[in-house]
Parts: C-alpha cells; structure tokens; sequence
C-alpha cells in the first residue's frame, strides 16, 4: 500500500452476527492496528460513509435496515461480507430465521472469511475494496464526461 | 405540560456495536419513557440441536457470543456432563476456569473501552482496548483463537497448556494488574469521569432485585450474587468473593468491572499456583438423557443452559436465557428522568451483548 488516493470512511452494521467480527472491525481501529493513520475512520452516519462493512448472516426483522442503509450511501460505494456467515451464513445457515448471506439482500464486492474474521484479514479486505472503490469512480467521472461531451455535440 | 416527542434510538447507532432499538418518549430533552424492541439478531439457535449432534452443538454455544464464547460453552458442556454423569479431570477444570477469567478480563476491558466511547472519552477507549489486546494474545497463544476459542468440549478441554507458558503468563501477571489499576485509577478517580457518571440511572437494590436483573448491573446496586460463588470448575477450590458496591448508579456499575479485573488476575494467579497434574479429557461414550438447568458466570451475569435429552445423539431441547435479556427490563427502569445525551452511558451501562440476548 504505497499510497492512497483517498482516505475511506467506514460504515459498520451487524446483521445477526455473534459479535466476534464486530469486536474484530473495532479492533482494527485501536492501537495495535490502528487504521486510522491511513485516515480510515468508522462512521456512524451511512450518509458519510464509502464502504459498509457488514456481518452477519441477515435475518428478516434487519432486512430493510440493511437495504435501507446501503441506499443511503452516495455513489460509488463498496460492501464487504465480514465473516463467513456474511457470505454464506455459516453455521448458522440451517436456523429458521437466517436468510443466509449478504448478498442475498444486496451486492457484494469483497468477502472476508474466518469465523471470526481476524483484524488483518479485514484490513486486507479493505485495502481490496479501495481498488473496487477507485475503479467505480473512475467508470462514473468517465460516464459523466462522455455525457457531457455527447450533449455538446448535439 | 411539555409536549411529548418520540425519538427512535437504534437499531444503527454510532454507540452501538450491535443493534437494539428503543423509542425514547421525551420532554424538552427529559426521557420519560423508554419501549425497546429487540429481535435485530435473533438467529434461533435453539432449535440447531436437532439438527446438529450433542458434541457438535458446543460449537454453536461457542458462537451465541463472540465476547463470552468460552463461558457459554463452558456451561453448556457442564450442563451435558452432569447429565452423563461424567467426571471432569481436575486439569481440565482449572485450565476452564484459567480461560473463563481470561475471557472475562478481555469482555471487561472491551466494555470499559466502549464505555469510554459512549462519554466521549476518546482516549480512555484506545487505552483499555490496547491493554486488551495483551489477552487476546495470551488467549490465542493458548487456545489458537483470539476471540472464538473452540477449546472446551463434553468431558474435558482440547487443548493442554505446558508447564512453561503457565510460568510465563504467571509472570506477565504482575505487570499487567498494574497498568489495569492505572486504567481503572481513571475510571474511578477521574473528575470528570466522575461527574459524567455519578447518579445518573440509578437502580435501586429493591428494584434490581424484583426485575431480575443480573451480575454487573445486580452487584452494582447491592446485591451480592455471583454464580462463581456456587464453585463450578474450579471456582470452589480458589475462593471467590463478589464484588459488590451500592450506590446503584452508572458509576457503581462502572466499579464493579472496574475492580472484577484485580479479582480475575488474582483468581488466574491461584489457578497457575494450584495447578494439578493429569489428563485434560475423559472419553465420552453414549448420548444424554435427562435435563439439566447448567449455570455460570458471564462477564454480564447469570447465564442458564436448560437442556434436555432423549438418549438420541441430538438434545431435545436447548433454552438458553442471557444476562442481557435478564438486564432490558432494568434498563427501562434506568431510563426515565435521564437526559437525551445521557441515553448512550446508561444503556451501555448494562454492557448489552445483543447476540447473546437474542440468540
């Protein structure tokens, strides 16, 4: 990581998780780990945030809140899975109340494995999705200027 | 009269790490009324024991909470021994008891960092959750895990921990009670600290009491009740005494944890010193059949394990009641009377672990 063209805000939710990757997102914010240096910082309002970093394998009552806060996000944005029951819903797949992975609900561009997710395996997920985060904006300024140039020739 | 407004709370707020939601009823910026609604990570654990085996099924427990994973396992599995009337080695019971009270130092020390964030308290949470990780690294060193263990099992314990780590960990002891009594010195002796926690959200010992509340929250308003008390593992043969304070106010509860610490480190350090020798595990053979109320000790309090079984390798039923759900209809009692700003310290106050509460 040699250097950053921006400095991400970070968006948590726990979607019906156990809380052993949560405890490990906010870990990567404390002194040992320390993300904010690289001017990572976790933020409450969805409003504010570039990547959402999720756990959990959703039940139906979090449902709309999930999809609720992922609207909320400006473009472009990025969704990490968090754990292995963000991606697939692990071992609690076979609960009745479990719909079984994020992307189930809504997109998801980087998955972190590990039951739990350990803080070096979410930096590195989120060193990933600044590159997925660069690309979208790349594709978004070129698909605003194209349209700009396509409206001057008309 | 002021009028009333409803202020939602949750279910994503940035105080908390998981999500519960309440509907705060105000005047001016007087709540008067707190309705929470829960249901956020209910995952329905329970009903897994029928489709996972006896000895598989530890695993899940493990997994109702990632903070006090070790506990919940622990007592499922004391809850499926005393069913099968099986004998656990005395090591095994130590070693348990070794990694209860690591996973209570590591729960405390989260909590009191989270605490300090619910203030504002910025830099005290960097502090307490950096001397955290000085056990998440014994925990992992020991166990392989920093946060979901896997180590305890029906009839004893996987893992064994040589003779020269526990000299090790006895040394890092002394060390680290210092920095935690630094770290609790701010907690309690600090003027604004102090100030900002004082009176707020009292719970009266009658009150904790009839609403069945439990540890932290029970003890900080009084009430002497400590499951350790009752001598599982090895908690008999160390001699445990509860802390107990009784002002019943957020700084109390804050106390309680704060001063639990010195009585983890010291009951890790007797554990080390009587550590016996022998075999870590018994083999099991066969299913259960009968049912058992399993309690324990979790850093929030009481936690019940019902289980019963049909002599089939799968439990027919598995209720697990959590110190946080025990602790909601406290909190509401707390709530009325607070400021709007005071609302994040007083339900951080009762360290709620939602996971746990909804299973």
């Amino acid at each position: 990581m040699t250097f950053l063209k921006r400095s991400p805000w970070i968006l948590h939710y726990d979607a019906s998780s156990c809380n052993g990757c949560d405890i490990e997102v906010l870990a990567c914010l404390t002194p040992l780990y320390d993300v904010e240096r690289f001017g990572i910082i976790n933020t409450g309002n969805p409003k504010h945030a570039d990547i959402l970093l999720i756990t959990g394998g959703i039940n139906s009552q979090n449902r709309p809140v999930v999809r609720n806060l992922y609207e909320q996000m400006p473009e472009p944005k990025v969704v990490i899975a968090v754990g292995v029951c963000a991606a697939t819903g692990g071992i609690f797949r076979e609960c009745y109340n479990i719909v079984g992975g994020i992307d189930k609900v809504i997109p998801v561009d980087v998955y972190v494995p590990g039951c739990a997710a350990r803080p070096e395996q979410i930096i590195d997920g989120v060193v990933k999705a600044l590159a997925i985060l660069e690309e979208k904006r790349e594709k978004m300024t070129g698909e605003a200027r194209h349209a700009a140039e396509a409206g001057e020739s008309t | 009269m002021p009028e009333r407004i409803i202020v939602p709370f949750g279910p994503q707020h940035p105080v908390l790490p998981e999500p519960i939601h309440l509907d705060l009823v105000l005047e001016d910026e007087k709540v008067v009324d707190a309705v929470p609604s829960i249901g956020y990570i209910h995952r329905g654990l329970e009903q897994l024991v029928q489709k996972r085996e006896y000895t598989e099924y530890v695993y899940v427990t493990e997994r109702i909470c990632g903070i006090c994973s070790f506990i919940h396992a622990l007592c499922y599995c004391q809850g499926v021994e005393h069913i099968m009337e099986i004998e656990v080695p005395d090591r095994a019971r130590y070693l348990r008891t070794i990694w209860s009270e690591c996973s209570r130092l590591h729960s405390h020390l989260l909590w009191l960092g989270l605490f300090a964030d619910g203030m504002g308290f910025e830099n005290l949470f960097m502090r307490s959750w950096q001397l955290r990780e000085s056990v998440l690294d014994v925990l992992e060193d020991t166990t392989g895990g920093r946060v979901i263990q896997g180590t305890c099992k029906v009839g004893g314990v996987r893992r064994d921990i040589d003779q020269e780590k526990l000299d090790e960990m006895h040394r890092a002891l002394d060390p680290f009670e210092e920095e935690c009594r630094d770290l609790g010195d701010v907690f309690l002796n600090d003027e604004t600290v102090k100030y900002r926690l004082r009176g707020l959200g009292v719970l009266s010992k009658d009150d904790a009491y009839n609403l069945g509340a439990a540890g932290p929250t029970l003890r900080g308003s009084g009430v002497a009740v400590d499951l350790r008390e009752t001598g599982y593992a090895a908690y008999g043969d160390l001699g445990f005494k509860p802390v107990v304070e009784t002002a019943g106010d957020c700084y109390a509860r804050c106390a309680v944890r704060v001063r639990e610490l010195s009585s983890s480190i010291d009951l890790i350090r007797r554990a080390i010193d009587a550590m016996p020798q022998g075999p870590i595990d018994v083999k099991v053979k066969g299913a259960p059949d009968g049912e058992y109320f399993s309690r324990a000790e979790q850093p929030r309090g009481e936690v019940v394990h019902y289980l019963r079984g049909d002599g089939t390798k799968h439990l027919a039923r598995a209720r697990i009641r959590t110190p946080t759900l025990a602790n909601i209809p406290a909190l509401v009692k707390m709530l009325p009377g607070v400021q709007l700003a005071d609302v994040p310290v007083v339900v951080l106050s009762i360290d709620p672990c939602i996971s746990c509460a909804e299973r």
